[in-house]
Protein backbone atom coordinates (compact mmCIF):
# COMPACT_ATOMS: atom_id res chain seq x y z
CA UNK A 1 0.00 0.00 0.00
CA UNK A 2 1.55 3.39 -0.91
CA UNK A 3 0.23 5.72 1.78
CA UNK A 4 -0.14 9.07 2.13
CA UNK A 5 1.82 12.01 1.06
CA UNK A 6 1.75 15.28 2.32
CA UNK A 7 2.99 18.46 -0.14
CA UNK A 8 4.00 21.22 2.68
CA UNK A 9 5.32 21.13 6.07
CA UNK A 10 3.93 24.25 7.35
CA UNK A 11 1.05 24.11 10.36
CA UNK A 12 -1.71 22.27 7.63
CA UNK A 13 0.95 19.19 6.74
CA UNK A 14 2.53 19.09 10.42
CA UNK A 15 -1.01 19.07 11.82
CA UNK A 16 -2.60 16.36 9.25
CA UNK A 17 0.56 13.70 10.27
CA UNK A 18 -0.29 14.23 13.79
CA UNK A 19 -3.71 13.94 13.40
CA UNK A 20 -3.39 10.94 11.43
CA UNK A 21 -1.55 8.99 13.67
CA UNK A 22 -3.71 10.19 16.80
CA UNK A 23 -7.01 8.99 14.65
CA UNK A 24 -5.10 5.60 14.19
CA UNK A 25 -3.92 5.83 10.52
CA UNK A 26 -1.10 3.18 10.78
CA UNK A 27 -0.15 3.29 6.80
CA UNK A 28 2.82 5.12 5.61
CA UNK A 29 3.51 9.16 5.36
CA UNK A 30 5.57 10.71 3.72
CA UNK A 31 6.30 14.01 3.78
CA UNK A 32 7.83 16.78 1.03
CA UNK A 33 8.52 19.83 1.99
CA UNK A 34 11.00 22.49 -0.36
CA UNK A 35 12.60 24.34 2.63
CA UNK A 36 15.33 22.06 4.11
CA UNK A 37 14.16 22.67 8.01
CA UNK A 38 12.26 20.27 10.44
CA UNK A 39 8.87 21.76 10.41
CA UNK A 40 8.57 24.56 11.98
CA UNK A 41 5.90 26.99 13.68
CA UNK A 42 6.08 30.39 11.68
CA UNK A 43 4.23 32.55 14.12
CA UNK A 44 7.12 33.61 16.56
CA UNK A 45 9.01 34.22 13.55
CA UNK A 46 8.25 38.15 13.01
CA UNK A 47 7.70 38.38 16.99
CA UNK A 48 9.47 36.73 19.96
CA UNK A 49 12.38 34.73 17.82
CA UNK A 50 12.97 37.78 16.23
CA UNK A 51 12.99 39.63 19.61
CA UNK A 52 14.56 37.16 22.00
CA UNK A 53 17.25 35.49 19.62
CA UNK A 54 15.78 32.18 20.39
CA UNK A 55 17.13 28.71 20.11
CA UNK A 56 15.76 27.62 16.12
CA UNK A 57 14.72 24.48 17.44
CA UNK A 58 12.26 26.11 19.98
CA UNK A 59 10.60 26.83 16.66
CA UNK A 60 9.63 23.07 15.62
CA UNK A 61 6.52 21.34 15.86
CA UNK A 62 8.51 18.25 17.22
CA UNK A 63 11.75 16.61 17.68
CA UNK A 64 13.32 14.97 14.77
CA UNK A 65 12.88 11.49 16.74
CA UNK A 66 9.03 11.81 16.70
CA UNK A 67 8.88 11.93 12.99
CA UNK A 68 11.42 8.35 13.42
CA UNK A 69 9.04 6.87 16.07
CA UNK A 70 5.79 7.91 14.00
CA UNK A 71 7.30 6.44 11.02
CA UNK A 72 7.04 9.92 8.45
CA UNK A 73 9.18 9.14 5.74
CA UNK A 74 10.56 13.52 5.53
CA UNK A 75 11.95 14.28 2.11
CA UNK A 76 13.19 17.67 3.44
CA UNK A 77 15.13 20.52 0.53
CA UNK A 78 12.93 18.79 -1.63
CA UNK A 79 10.31 20.48 -3.92
CA UNK A 80 7.68 18.72 -5.48
CA UNK A 81 8.01 18.99 -9.36
CA UNK A 82 4.49 17.55 -10.85
CA UNK A 83 1.59 14.94 -9.40
CA UNK A 84 1.32 12.56 -11.90
CA UNK A 85 -2.58 11.74 -11.11
CA UNK A 86 -2.90 8.77 -13.50
CA UNK A 87 -0.07 6.99 -12.13
CA UNK A 88 -1.09 8.06 -8.60
CA UNK A 89 2.84 9.49 -7.54
CA UNK A 90 4.92 12.77 -6.79
CA UNK A 91 7.57 13.69 -9.11
CA UNK A 92 10.80 15.49 -6.98
CA UNK A 93 13.43 17.70 -8.36
CA UNK A 94 15.81 14.84 -7.96
CA UNK A 95 13.65 12.68 -10.09
CA UNK A 96 12.62 9.98 -7.65
CA UNK A 97 8.68 9.41 -7.14
CA UNK A 98 6.46 8.84 -4.72
CA UNK A 99 3.53 6.92 -4.66
CA UNK A 100 0.22 8.12 -2.90
CA UNK A 101 -2.77 6.07 -2.07
CA UNK A 102 -4.29 9.50 -0.70
CA UNK A 103 -2.42 13.33 -1.17
CA UNK A 104 -2.76 16.29 0.76
CA UNK A 105 -1.75 19.49 -0.73
CA UNK A 106 -0.43 21.82 1.66
CA UNK A 107 1.79 24.44 -0.65
CA UNK A 108 1.09 27.24 1.46
CA UNK A 109 1.51 30.89 -0.31
CA UNK A 110 3.96 32.60 -2.34
CA UNK A 111 5.36 36.43 -1.29
CA UNK A 112 4.31 38.94 -3.16
CA UNK A 113 7.38 40.64 -4.53
CA UNK A 114 7.95 44.10 -4.27
CA UNK A 115 7.86 45.63 -7.44
CA UNK A 116 11.61 47.27 -7.51
CA UNK A 117 14.59 46.90 -10.22
CA UNK A 118 16.32 43.97 -10.48
CA UNK A 119 19.75 45.43 -9.24
CA UNK A 120 18.19 46.20 -5.84
CA UNK A 121 15.65 43.01 -5.80
CA UNK A 122 18.23 41.27 -3.76
CA UNK A 123 17.79 44.55 -1.15
CA UNK A 124 14.59 43.61 -0.37
CA UNK A 125 14.00 41.53 2.76
CA UNK A 126 11.33 39.49 3.30
CA UNK A 127 8.93 37.59 6.26
CA UNK A 128 7.86 34.11 5.70
CA UNK A 129 10.74 31.02 5.97
CA UNK A 130 13.17 30.42 9.36
CA UNK A 131 15.49 31.48 6.57
CA UNK A 132 14.30 34.79 5.95
CA UNK A 133 14.15 35.77 9.26
CA UNK A 134 17.49 34.33 9.63
CA UNK A 135 18.49 36.61 7.01
CA UNK A 136 17.25 40.04 8.50
CA UNK A 137 18.31 38.47 12.53
CA UNK A 138 21.92 38.27 11.00
CA UNK A 139 22.24 41.34 9.61
CA UNK A 140 20.04 43.87 12.64
CA UNK A 141 22.66 44.36 14.74
CA UNK A 142 24.39 46.47 12.08
CA UNK A 143 20.55 48.53 11.75
CA UNK A 144 19.60 51.47 12.74
CA UNK A 145 17.29 52.97 10.22
CA UNK A 146 14.13 50.39 8.92
CA UNK A 147 11.58 50.71 5.94
CA UNK A 148 8.70 48.55 6.16
CA UNK A 149 6.49 48.14 3.44
CA UNK A 150 2.95 47.45 4.18
CA UNK A 151 -0.06 47.62 6.81
CA UNK A 152 -0.74 44.71 7.40
CA UNK A 153 -0.19 41.82 10.53
CA UNK A 154 3.25 41.09 9.26
CA UNK A 155 4.95 44.18 8.58
CA UNK A 156 2.92 45.68 11.91
CA UNK A 157 4.38 42.90 14.09
CA UNK A 158 7.95 43.21 12.44
CA UNK A 159 7.91 46.73 12.31
CA UNK A 160 6.84 46.93 16.87
CA UNK A 161 9.49 44.15 16.93
CA UNK A 162 12.25 46.12 15.49
CA UNK A 163 11.44 49.26 17.45
CA UNK A 164 11.37 47.24 20.75
CA UNK A 165 14.73 46.64 19.68
CA UNK A 166 15.95 50.63 19.32
CA UNK A 167 15.80 51.04 15.48
CA UNK A 168 14.12 54.17 14.18
CA UNK A 169 11.11 52.28 11.61
CA UNK A 170 8.95 53.99 9.02
CA UNK A 171 6.10 51.96 7.54
CA UNK A 172 4.83 52.77 4.18
CA UNK A 173 0.67 52.05 4.31
CA UNK A 174 -0.40 52.45 0.23
CA UNK A 175 -4.10 52.69 1.58
CA UNK A 176 -5.75 54.99 4.78
CA UNK A 177 -5.44 52.91 7.53
CA UNK A 178 -3.14 50.27 8.48
CA UNK A 179 -4.86 46.52 8.68
CA UNK A 180 -7.77 48.35 6.54
CA UNK A 181 -8.47 44.05 5.26
CA UNK A 182 -8.57 42.76 8.51
CA UNK A 183 -10.26 45.03 11.45
CA UNK A 184 -12.34 47.99 11.83
CA UNK A 185 -11.68 51.42 11.27
CA UNK A 186 -11.80 51.77 15.41
CA UNK A 187 -9.25 49.22 15.61
CA UNK A 188 -7.15 50.48 13.03
CA UNK A 189 -6.92 54.17 14.43
CA UNK A 190 -6.49 52.61 18.15
CA UNK A 191 -3.31 50.66 16.43
CA UNK A 192 -1.79 53.22 14.64
CA UNK A 193 -1.99 55.43 17.57
CA UNK A 194 0.24 53.35 19.62
CA UNK A 195 2.24 52.70 16.89
CA UNK A 196 3.10 56.34 16.87
CA UNK A 197 3.23 56.96 20.67
CA UNK A 198 6.00 54.04 20.90
CA UNK A 199 7.99 56.09 18.17
CA UNK A 200 6.98 54.01 14.50
CA UNK A 201 6.81 56.52 11.40
CA UNK A 202 3.20 55.19 9.67
CA UNK A 203 3.12 57.00 6.01
CA UNK A 204 -0.42 56.43 4.68
CA UNK A 205 -1.15 56.95 1.58
CA UNK A 206 2.45 56.31 0.54
CA UNK A 207 4.14 53.84 -1.75
CA UNK A 208 7.69 53.26 -2.61
CA UNK A 209 8.52 54.76 -5.99
CA UNK A 210 12.47 54.09 -6.13
CA UNK A 211 15.26 52.53 -4.39
CA UNK A 212 18.88 53.17 -4.66
CA UNK A 213 21.98 51.69 -3.69
CA UNK A 214 24.04 53.45 -1.89
CA UNK A 215 26.77 51.52 -0.21
CA UNK A 216 26.75 48.02 1.03
CA UNK A 217 24.06 47.55 2.97
CA UNK A 218 22.42 51.37 2.95
CA UNK A 219 19.43 51.94 0.68
CA UNK A 220 17.45 55.52 -0.21
CA UNK A 221 14.16 54.79 -0.52
CA UNK A 222 11.55 57.80 -2.35
CA UNK A 223 7.95 57.56 -1.84
CA UNK A 224 4.88 58.90 -3.68
CA UNK A 225 3.86 61.00 -0.88
CA UNK A 226 7.44 62.25 -2.09
CA UNK A 227 9.69 62.04 1.13
CA UNK A 228 13.57 60.27 0.51
CA UNK A 229 14.11 58.02 3.29
CA UNK A 230 17.89 56.45 4.16
CA UNK A 231 17.81 53.08 5.64
CA UNK A 232 20.01 50.34 6.22
CA UNK A 233 17.12 47.43 6.06
CA UNK A 234 14.18 47.36 3.65
CA UNK A 235 11.18 44.77 4.56
CA UNK A 236 8.26 44.14 2.44
CA UNK A 237 5.11 42.41 4.20
CA UNK A 238 3.24 43.07 1.03
CA UNK A 239 0.96 39.76 1.29
CA UNK A 240 1.01 36.34 -0.51
CA UNK A 241 -0.68 34.26 -3.63
CA UNK A 242 -1.68 31.33 -3.27
CA UNK A 243 0.74 28.48 -4.54
CA UNK A 244 -2.09 26.44 -6.83
CA UNK A 245 1.75 25.73 -9.11
CA UNK A 246 1.44 21.99 -8.57
CA UNK A 247 -2.29 21.97 -8.24
CA UNK A 248 -3.23 23.92 -11.65
CA UNK A 249 -0.70 21.75 -13.52
CA UNK A 250 -2.43 18.81 -12.40
CA UNK A 251 -5.75 19.91 -13.91
CA UNK A 252 -7.54 19.97 -10.52
CA UNK A 253 -10.17 23.36 -9.93
CA UNK A 254 -8.18 26.84 -8.79
CA UNK A 255 -9.98 30.42 -8.74
CA UNK A 256 -8.66 32.32 -6.25
CA UNK A 257 -7.07 29.01 -4.71
CA UNK A 258 -7.10 25.06 -5.02
CA UNK A 259 -10.66 24.70 -4.95
CA UNK A 260 -12.34 22.06 -2.21
CA UNK A 261 -15.18 21.10 -0.91
CA UNK A 262 -16.55 21.26 2.84
CA UNK A 263 -15.02 17.90 3.45
CA UNK A 264 -11.69 19.21 2.32
CA UNK A 265 -11.58 17.31 -0.88
CA UNK A 266 -10.54 18.62 -4.31
CA UNK A 267 -12.30 17.17 -7.47
CA UNK A 268 -9.77 13.99 -7.73
CA UNK A 269 -11.52 12.25 -4.54
CA UNK A 270 -7.66 10.75 -3.77
CA UNK A 271 -6.60 14.40 -3.32
CA UNK A 272 -7.35 16.73 -0.51
CA UNK A 273 -6.11 20.37 0.34
CA UNK A 274 -5.52 22.50 3.51
CA UNK A 275 -4.16 25.88 4.58
CA UNK A 276 -3.52 28.81 2.64
CA UNK A 277 -3.64 27.88 -0.58
CA UNK A 278 -7.26 26.87 -0.18
CA UNK A 279 -10.29 28.05 -1.02
CA UNK A 280 -13.30 26.40 0.42
CA UNK A 281 -17.10 27.15 1.31
CA UNK A 282 -17.60 28.37 4.55
CA UNK A 283 -20.37 28.38 6.49
CA UNK A 284 -19.93 31.68 8.30
CA UNK A 285 -18.85 33.30 4.91
CA UNK A 286 -21.42 31.92 2.97
CA UNK A 287 -19.28 32.04 -0.07
CA UNK A 288 -16.13 30.04 -1.23
CA UNK A 289 -13.35 31.98 0.67
CA UNK A 290 -9.75 31.56 1.32
CA UNK A 291 -8.16 32.11 4.59
CA UNK A 292 -4.57 32.60 5.78
CA UNK A 293 -4.10 31.60 9.30
CA UNK A 294 -2.91 29.26 11.24
CA UNK A 295 -6.35 28.14 12.54
CA UNK A 296 -7.53 27.66 8.89
CA UNK A 297 -4.59 25.52 7.81
CA UNK A 298 -4.95 23.21 11.54
CA UNK A 299 -8.36 23.17 11.10
CA UNK A 300 -8.65 21.81 7.36
CA UNK A 301 -5.77 19.68 7.98
CA UNK A 302 -7.89 17.88 10.80
CA UNK A 303 -11.23 17.69 8.80
CA UNK A 304 -8.84 16.25 6.35
CA UNK A 305 -6.73 13.13 8.61
CA UNK A 306 -10.57 12.39 9.74
CA UNK A 307 -12.39 11.96 7.08
CA UNK A 308 -8.99 9.69 5.92
CA UNK A 309 -9.14 7.76 9.49
CA UNK A 310 -12.99 7.29 7.99
CA UNK A 311 -15.26 9.73 9.88
CA UNK A 312 -17.45 12.41 7.52
CA UNK A 313 -16.03 15.87 9.10
CA UNK A 314 -16.71 19.07 7.22
CA UNK A 315 -14.78 22.17 7.90
CA UNK A 316 -17.05 24.82 9.63
CA UNK A 317 -14.38 25.86 12.62
CA UNK A 318 -14.68 29.59 13.58
CA UNK A 319 -12.00 31.42 12.00
CA UNK A 320 -9.64 32.96 14.51
CA UNK A 321 -6.61 34.94 14.29
CA UNK A 322 -4.54 36.39 16.43
CA UNK A 323 -1.14 39.28 16.58
CA UNK A 324 0.82 40.64 19.18
CA UNK A 325 2.08 44.09 18.98
CA UNK A 326 3.98 45.78 21.81
CA UNK A 327 1.82 45.00 24.63
CA UNK A 328 -0.86 44.46 22.49
CA UNK A 329 -2.88 41.48 21.87
CA UNK A 330 -4.81 41.69 19.03
CA UNK A 331 -7.88 38.39 18.69
CA UNK A 332 -10.01 38.48 15.84
CA UNK A 333 -12.73 35.53 16.14
CA UNK A 334 -15.52 35.36 12.91
CA UNK A 335 -15.03 36.98 10.04
CA UNK A 336 -16.10 40.45 10.14
CA UNK A 337 -16.62 41.42 6.50
CA UNK A 338 -20.60 43.14 5.83
CA UNK A 339 -20.85 43.92 9.10
CA UNK A 340 -23.39 47.00 9.87
CA UNK A 341 -22.45 48.11 13.48
CA UNK A 342 -19.75 47.95 15.96
CA UNK A 343 -20.68 47.44 19.90
CA UNK A 344 -17.62 48.20 22.44
CA UNK A 345 -17.25 46.74 25.38
CA UNK A 346 -14.75 48.36 27.63
CA UNK A 347 -12.71 51.61 27.07
CA UNK A 348 -10.23 52.00 24.39
CA UNK A 349 -7.80 54.17 26.60
CA UNK A 350 -7.27 51.52 29.32
CA UNK A 351 -5.73 48.94 26.47
CA UNK A 352 -8.26 46.57 27.00
CA UNK A 353 -11.27 46.42 24.66
CA UNK A 354 -13.74 44.31 22.71
CA UNK A 355 -15.70 44.95 19.66
CA UNK A 356 -18.60 42.92 18.82
CA UNK A 357 -19.38 43.34 14.72
CA UNK A 358 -22.89 42.54 13.97
CA UNK A 359 -24.53 42.08 10.67
CA UNK A 360 -28.44 43.35 11.73
CA UNK A 361 -29.07 41.09 15.15
CA UNK A 362 -26.66 38.30 14.02
CA UNK A 363 -23.12 38.84 15.80
CA UNK A 364 -20.39 37.66 13.32
CA UNK A 365 -16.97 38.86 14.73
CA UNK A 366 -15.63 39.57 17.38
CA UNK A 367 -12.23 41.84 17.81
CA UNK A 368 -10.62 42.22 21.48
CA UNK A 369 -7.41 43.89 22.62
CA UNK A 370 -6.02 42.03 25.36
CA UNK A 371 -9.01 40.22 26.40
CA UNK A 372 -8.19 36.98 25.53
CA UNK A 373 -11.11 35.29 28.06
CA UNK A 374 -13.52 37.29 26.00
CA UNK A 375 -11.47 35.88 22.99
CA UNK A 376 -11.90 32.79 23.97
CA UNK A 377 -15.78 32.99 25.27
CA UNK A 378 -16.35 34.85 21.58
CA UNK A 379 -15.33 31.79 19.36
CA UNK A 380 -17.78 29.20 21.66
CA UNK A 381 -20.59 31.70 21.59
CA UNK A 382 -20.24 32.14 17.74
CA UNK A 383 -19.72 28.56 17.17
CA UNK A 384 -22.93 28.12 19.22
CA UNK A 385 -24.48 31.15 16.98
CA UNK A 386 -25.72 33.02 19.81
CA UNK A 387 -25.76 36.69 19.12
CA UNK A 388 -25.63 38.58 22.61
CA UNK A 389 -28.11 41.60 22.68
CA UNK A 390 -26.18 44.86 21.93
CA UNK A 391 -26.94 45.93 25.82
CA UNK A 392 -25.15 42.63 26.52
CA UNK A 393 -22.21 42.74 24.29
CA UNK A 394 -21.92 46.61 25.63
CA UNK A 395 -22.30 45.80 29.54
CA UNK A 396 -18.94 44.76 31.16
CA UNK A 397 -20.87 43.09 33.90
CA UNK A 398 -22.43 40.85 31.34
CA UNK A 399 -20.48 37.58 31.23
CA UNK A 400 -19.83 36.24 28.07
CA UNK A 401 -19.58 32.32 29.20
CA UNK A 402 -23.02 32.79 30.90
CA UNK A 403 -24.56 33.88 27.52
CA UNK A 404 -23.80 30.16 26.27
CA UNK A 405 -25.81 28.37 28.75
CA UNK A 406 -28.69 29.99 26.83
CA UNK B 1 19.37 21.48 31.25
CA UNK B 2 16.41 20.63 33.90
CA UNK B 3 14.29 18.21 34.59
CA UNK B 4 10.32 17.83 34.53
CA UNK B 5 7.78 15.46 34.73
CA UNK B 6 5.12 15.11 33.06
CA UNK B 7 2.34 13.14 34.43
CA UNK B 8 -1.41 13.18 32.11
CA UNK B 9 -4.92 12.74 33.06
CA UNK B 10 -4.93 9.19 32.40
CA UNK B 11 -1.33 8.71 35.45
CA UNK B 12 1.39 8.13 32.29
CA UNK B 13 4.18 9.27 33.52
CA UNK B 14 6.95 11.17 30.80
CA UNK B 15 10.07 12.72 32.22
CA UNK B 16 12.19 14.71 30.27
CA UNK B 17 15.09 16.95 30.24
CA UNK B 18 15.10 20.42 28.59
CA UNK B 19 17.01 23.09 27.87
CA UNK B 20 16.88 25.84 30.16
CA UNK B 21 14.72 28.56 28.41
CA UNK B 22 12.60 26.53 26.65
CA UNK B 23 8.90 26.28 28.26
CA UNK B 24 6.48 23.41 29.87
CA UNK B 25 4.71 23.90 26.57
CA UNK B 26 7.05 23.33 24.20
CA UNK B 27 8.99 20.50 26.47
CA UNK B 28 5.46 18.76 26.30
CA UNK B 29 4.09 19.51 22.57
CA UNK B 30 7.67 18.77 21.08
CA UNK B 31 8.05 15.46 22.74
CA UNK B 32 4.46 14.81 21.59
CA UNK B 33 2.79 14.86 25.16
CA UNK B 34 -0.82 14.20 24.59
CA UNK B 35 -2.66 16.83 26.52
CA UNK B 36 -1.04 20.15 26.10
CA UNK B 37 -2.15 21.34 22.53
CA UNK B 38 -0.65 24.89 22.61
CA UNK B 39 -2.55 26.33 19.63
CA UNK B 40 -1.68 29.89 19.85
CA UNK B 41 2.47 29.07 19.53
CA UNK B 42 3.38 29.95 23.21
CA UNK B 43 1.69 33.53 22.83
CA UNK B 44 -1.04 33.40 25.94
CA UNK B 45 -3.80 33.91 23.51
CA UNK B 46 -5.36 30.57 23.82
CA UNK B 47 -5.45 28.97 27.10
CA UNK B 48 -5.42 25.15 25.68
CA UNK B 49 -2.09 24.69 27.27
CA UNK B 50 -3.46 24.58 31.17
CA UNK B 51 -1.46 22.77 33.50
CA UNK B 52 -1.45 22.07 37.24
CA UNK B 53 1.93 22.44 38.79
CA UNK B 54 3.46 20.70 42.03
CA UNK B 55 2.96 22.80 44.90
CA UNK B 56 6.25 22.49 45.89
CA UNK B 57 7.11 24.69 42.95
CA UNK B 58 4.46 27.04 42.68
CA UNK B 59 6.38 30.14 44.72
CA UNK B 60 9.72 29.63 41.97
CA UNK B 61 7.49 30.09 38.92
CA UNK B 62 7.14 33.44 37.12
CA UNK B 63 4.38 35.70 38.38
CA UNK B 64 1.19 35.63 36.67
CA UNK B 65 -0.02 38.34 34.15
CA UNK B 66 -3.63 39.59 34.00
CA UNK B 67 -4.30 37.81 30.43
CA UNK B 68 -2.92 34.27 31.54
CA UNK B 69 -5.40 34.87 34.66
CA UNK B 70 -8.26 35.72 32.54
CA UNK B 71 -7.89 33.17 30.14
CA UNK B 72 -7.40 30.47 33.36
CA UNK B 73 -11.11 31.64 34.37
CA UNK B 74 -11.99 30.28 30.97
CA UNK B 75 -10.27 27.05 30.63
CA UNK B 76 -12.30 23.51 29.85
CA UNK B 77 -11.16 21.52 32.82
CA UNK B 78 -11.50 23.10 36.23
CA UNK B 79 -9.25 25.81 37.22
CA UNK B 80 -7.59 25.18 40.42
CA UNK B 81 -5.19 26.72 42.54
CA UNK B 82 -2.28 25.17 41.01
CA UNK B 83 -3.33 26.22 37.44
CA UNK B 84 -1.25 28.07 35.19
CA UNK B 85 -0.63 28.19 31.10
CA UNK B 86 2.42 26.09 30.54
CA UNK B 87 4.18 28.36 28.04
CA UNK B 88 4.26 31.05 30.11
CA UNK B 89 6.84 29.15 32.44
CA UNK B 90 10.54 28.73 30.55
CA UNK B 91 12.49 25.81 32.32
CA UNK B 92 15.76 27.05 34.67
CA UNK B 93 17.54 25.83 37.39
CA UNK B 94 15.37 26.73 40.12
CA UNK B 95 13.14 24.25 38.29
CA UNK B 96 15.15 21.68 37.69
CA UNK B 97 12.74 18.38 39.36
CA UNK B 98 9.54 20.13 39.04
CA UNK B 99 6.50 17.96 38.07
CA UNK B 100 3.58 19.02 35.95
CA UNK B 101 0.31 17.52 35.72
CA UNK B 102 -2.10 17.47 32.64
CA UNK B 103 -5.88 18.57 32.65
CA UNK B 104 -8.14 15.72 31.08
CA UNK B 105 -9.50 18.18 27.87
CA UNK B 106 -7.53 21.62 26.73
CA UNK B 107 -10.25 22.41 24.01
Amino acid sequence: MAGIVIIGGGHAGFQCIDSLRKGGYTGSIALIDAEPHLPYQRPPLSKSYLLDGADPNTLLFRAESWFAEQSVALHLGRRAEAIERAAKQVRLDNGQTIAYDQLVLAPGAQLRPLAVPEEVAGDVHYIKSLDDINGIRARLDAVEEIVVVGGGFIGLEFAATAVKLGKRVTVLVRGERILAQSVTPELSAFMQARHREQGADIRLHSRIETVTRRREGRLTVTTSDGRTLACDLLVAGIGVTPDTRLAEQAGLDCEQGILVDRHCRTRDPSIWAAGDAVCCEHPMAGRRTRIESVQNAVDQARVIAANICGEDARYDAVPWFWSDQYEYKLQMAGLHQGYDRVVQRGDMDSGKFTLFLYRGEQLIAVHTVNKPADHMAARKLLAAGISPTFAEAADEGCKLNALLKR
Amino acid sequence: MSRVTYIDFAGNTTELDLANGMTLMQGAVMNGIDGIEGECSGSCACATCHCYIDEAFLDKLPEMSENEDELLDGTVSERLPNSRLSCQIRMSDALDGIVVRLPEEQS
